[in-house]
């Protein structure tokens, strides 16, 4: 059975001259999480949008393969993608704040989802979002219907926009960034419904995030992405004990471990910046800042496997 | 939310006092009244005459109160020269008057709305570059120059539209035009920005990663949110239109109250012009709280936790 | 990240060819008001009666001495247009120099002082919007007779209200901007603050509204020549030859049409122009 979805090679460019994403390779199997994990600017963002078909009208997306359920996405028109957003796959984002609309009741919106997908009378559609908002943890959903998204806080629209988000049973939810816009404790709280929600319904999970804290709480599989590439993509566990792209062990020494940090030790870091990368770029992007790199970089970089699920992008050996 | 409300009306009520008194002093700025309405044939004897019959002789303190005074309950004087009450003279004109204001906002909305979403939607192609010449084209057009115009066109070398008088819905449509004409750019301006900045919101792209219809995006999700302050805007320009109405009403000789008012300056009809002033004042105040109270029906936001 | 556009703007400021045309339009105005004597064919006040209603160039029966035709009384139309160029430009500059005084004076003093101070100045804009401008000119020249003098002031009255809200409004936000704080902390006076420190920084928005505010200007004084209560005749502003010709217009629509179109070119002329300043600036708005 194929993946529940499949990336590969996905290109992204802006107005043919900003490259976002320069080949990225994602696979997300079924009741699975996979995090996709970067810094601001990687282009991970980009790729979850792509996948969606949500970018911006500038911009050019190509892709080797992309396919969910094994149908194939880029000759998809865009009333036919419409027919699979919110349906099959849905998506969530990272400012609660904003993303519903101010002027609709919580419950008009949640429902209007359903109705547009499924032939559901308004009132099975309302009992339907009262299910989901008492299931993501929210007390009097009666109540939340009827209310505007501005009388919630943040944490409730986000628990809100999941909610909507599952309103039609999605195979595939992609959350970029759910929680970076939320307090510390609302965060684990969401964290602990998104893993929760997936392990009930079986969902596959696209997560995208910055914070490898995130990473090595939920993740099933990792996929490291910088300057618009996948540079390493390995199980979690593998990832954090055995991480062979010099960016991520450059990554993980960033993180202060508790107990093991000692005091005067300066905390990691990576030198340089990222760098922008034009149309016709070759080599490594990480060059610049690798401890490592040598004349090869500058050419086409091998994608090495470290072991059967674990590849990376590098000259050195696997 | 009341008292919002309260403290609207209160300024209500002050700009109306501030322009009652400003229409006074308007009126009171040739000389000497009694002279005008006497005219120029009157002796003196008959001066004095006209003074104490229109109580012109008295203070002026006391003549603004007692104007005031009876203005407030809705008493606006007797007209020199048709010996009617003001307040009658002005209701019997007043129809014509917002018909014409009414057909013109629906007019302009009717082109506005449209073109303003077409421009955002098409932000930055030939289209929305058209859309906004032509903004500019509606903004730059002498309004009596056009209704001249539209009237040799369409009345005389065509004859499809009669070209004075009020009479039939017929007789609305070219000064409606003209009238329209004059809001059209900032309404269609207003909608296209409006309409720009909700495509590029949040709630947008959660509408579209909800695989809604392109109409429901356009027009129930972005649309509602940006049309809140074009009503507010158009509640506004319909208090404009009321007010620059006297141009066209002369032009196609429509008799409302701008009309009325032009006459009346010409015969020097004083408290006809005064209480004009005041009356189109008013409206404009009230149709501005109008666009306050639909900002808030609008607008979830403003409603109050 | 929203989903915003990202292809190529249009051209703005310099580059923008509206903004040229507007430019140019404006600078053939500006020669025509300032050349106004130098350049009129004959004299514009000049009647004769056995040469009225020539037709223009463009129709059979032209009289080659006058390129733009006569009017009803034998004036030549083009330098009356001419003329008529000048006391336009005339009265938009002198218009817009009164009520820029005004309003400017009252947004800034609001703007900055805030409180009561700038609680009066949105009362006293509010009045001023919510009388009708037209009908309020039209009583005071109709009252106290037509002059230059009279029209422009009761103009410059009337017409500060966008002035004063712009004003206003780019104040306060200057107001809480770093530069100003700083010249507090250096002690300077509240009025050098205004004079150097506010001001130059609210200038290229006034700029604007500036050429907007000439624009209207120009089209109600037309509209109130047009009525007979502007311009005192002789005088030929273009509102009022638009009135003398509607009597002709269905006979001889030439009469008409060229001051109007006179009148439409030059407003679309200072609007391009002022968009153009408005993109150069950076004062925009609204996208």
């Amino acid at each position: 059975m194929s993946a529940l979805l499949e990336v590969d090679q996905l290109e992204v460019s802006f107005g043919g001259r900003v490259s976002a994403v320069r080949g990225a390779s994602v696979t997300v199997e079924r009741g699975e999480t996979h995090c996709l994990v970067g810094e601001s600017g990687c282009g991970k963002s980009v790729t979850a949008l792509a996948v969606m078909n949500l970018l911006a009208r500038g911009a050019r997306r190509s892709a080797k393969r992309l396919a969910f359920e094994g149908q194939d996405l880029t000759g998809l028109s865009d009333a036919g993608m419409a027919h699979l957003r919110g349906n099959a796959m849905a998506m969530i984002f990272q400012e609660p704040m904003t993303s519903l609309n101010p002027a609709y009741t919580v419950g008009s919106q949640m429902t209007e989802v359903l109705r547009r997908h499924k032939k559901t009378s308004q009132r099975a559609a309302t009992d339907r979002a009262a299910d989901l908002l008492a299931r993501v943890g929210i007390t009097a959903p009666g109540l939340r219907l009827g209310q505007f998204p501005h009388q919630l806080s943040g944490g409730l629209r986000q628990r809100v926009m999941i909610a909507m988000a599952l309103m039609c049973d999605p195979k595939l939810l992609i959350a970029d960034e759910p929680t970076t816009a939320l307090d510390v404790t609302v965060q684990a709280q969401i964290l602990r419904l998104l893993a929760g929600l997936q392990r009930d319904l079986g969902l596959g999970m696209l997560l995208i995030t910055h914070d490898l804290g995130i990473v090595a709480r939920v993740a099933h599989r990792v996929s490291v992405m910088y300057a618009g590439e996948v540079v390493e993509s390995a199980p979690t566990a593998e990832l954090f004990a055995n991480p062979r792209h010099p960016y991520t062990q450059g990554l993980l020494r960033c993180v202060p471990v508790p107990g093991k940090i000692r005091r005067d030790e300066p905390l990691g870091s990576i030198p340089g910046t990222v760098p922008r990368i034009g149309p016709g770029f070759e080599g490594c992007a990480f060059r610049e800042r690798c401890d490592f790199a040598d004349a090869t970089c500058a050419h086409t970089v091998p994608r090495h496997a470290a072991s059967a699920a674990h590849d990376f992008l590098c000259r050195l050996p696997a | 939310m009341l008292q919002f409300l309260v403290r609207r009306l209160i300024v209500a009520i002050l700009v109306a006092a501030t322009v009652m008194t400003l229409a006074f002093i308007l009126t009171r700025l040739s000389g000497d009244l009694a002279i005008s309405i006497a005219g120029p044939n009157a002796t003196q004897a008959d001066v004095e005459a006209v003074r104490k019959a229109y109580g012109l002789d008295r203070p002026l303190t006391v003549q603004f109160f007692d104007w005031v005074g009876r203005a407030a309950t809705g008493d606006l004087g007797e007209s020199y020269f048709f010996k009617a009450k003001v307040s009658t003279l002005i209701g019997e004109r007043m129809p014509i008057t917002i018909t014409l204001g009414l057909t013109g906002l629906v007019l302009a909305l009717l082109v506005s709305l449209p073109l303003g979403i077409l421009a955002a939607v098409r932000e930055n192609t030939t289209l929305d570059r058209v859309v906004q010449m032509v903004a500019l084209l509606g903004q730059a057009m002498p309004s009596f120059w056009l209704g001249l115009i539209l009237m040799i066109t369409f009345g005389l070398q065509l004859g499809w539209l009669p070209i004075s008088g009020t009479g039939s819905w017929q007789h609305y449509v070219m000064p409606g035009i003209v009238l329209a004409f004059s809001a059209i750019p900032a309404l269609t301006r207003l909608t296209r920005a409006g309409m720009i900045q909700a495509m590029g919101s949040d709630y947008i792209r959660t509408a579209r990663a909800k695989g809604l219809s392109r109409a429901s995006i356009l027009l129930k999700h972005a649309l509602r949110n940006a049309a809140i302050p074009v009503v507010a805007i158009a509640a506004v320009q319909l208090g404009f239109m009321l007010g620059g109405s006297i141009v066209i009403e002369q032009v196609f000789a429509l008799h409302g109250v701008g009309f009325l008012a032009w006459e009346s300056i010409g015969k020097n009809d004083f408290p006809v012009v005064q209480a004009v002033v005041l009356v189109l004042a008013v409206i404009y105040v009230a149709l501005t709280m109008v666009a306050d109270l639909m900002n808030a029906v609008l607008d979830p936001r403003l409603r109050g936790p | 990240m929203s989903v915003m556009s990202v292809t190529a703007g249009p051209k703005r400021g310099w580059k923008s060819v509206s903004t040229w045309i507007g430019a140019l339009i404006v600078g053939i105005a500006m020669i025509c008001a300032i050349f106004a004597p130098l350049l009129v064919p004959h004299d514009p006040f000049t009647q004769d009666l056995s040469k009225r209603l020539l037709p223009p160039f463009w129709m059979a029966g032209t009289n080659p001495d006058y390129l733009l035709g006569t009017d009803q009384l034998g004036r030549d139309y083009l330098s009356r247009l001419i003329w008529g160029c000048r006391i336009s430009m005339l009265i938009g500059v002198t218009v817009t120099v009164v009520s820029a005084l005004i309003g400017i004076t009252m947004g800034v003093l609001g703007g900055f002082l805030g409180g009561r101070v700038d609680d009066a100045v949105l009362f006293a804009i509010t009045t001023r919007l919510s009388i009708p401008v037209v009908l309020v000119a039209l009583a005071i020249v109709g009252l106290l007779g037509s002059s230059m003098h009279l029209l422009v002031l009761t103009l410059g009255l009337l017409l500060w209200d966008r002035f004063a809200v712009v004003a206003r409004a780019t104040t306060m936000q200057v107001r809480n901007l770093d530069f100003v704080a700083a010249a507090w902390c250096a002690g300077c006076s509240r009025f050098r603050i205004l004079w150097g420190e506010v001001l130059p920084n609210i200038a290229s928005h006034l700029v604007v509204v500036a050429t907007l505010e000439i624009a209207l200007a120009i089209l109600l004084e037309a509209a109130l020549s047009f009525l007979g209560l502007g311009v005192p005749p002789p005088l030929p502003s273009w509102g009022l030859m638009i009135a003398e010709a509607k009597d002709y217009m269905f006979f001889s629509p030439w009469v008409i049409v060229i001051p109007g179109v006179a009148l439409f070119v030059l407003v679309l002329g200072i609007n391009l122009l002022g968009d153009g300043l408005r993109d150069l600036f950076g004062a925009r708005t609204d996208p």
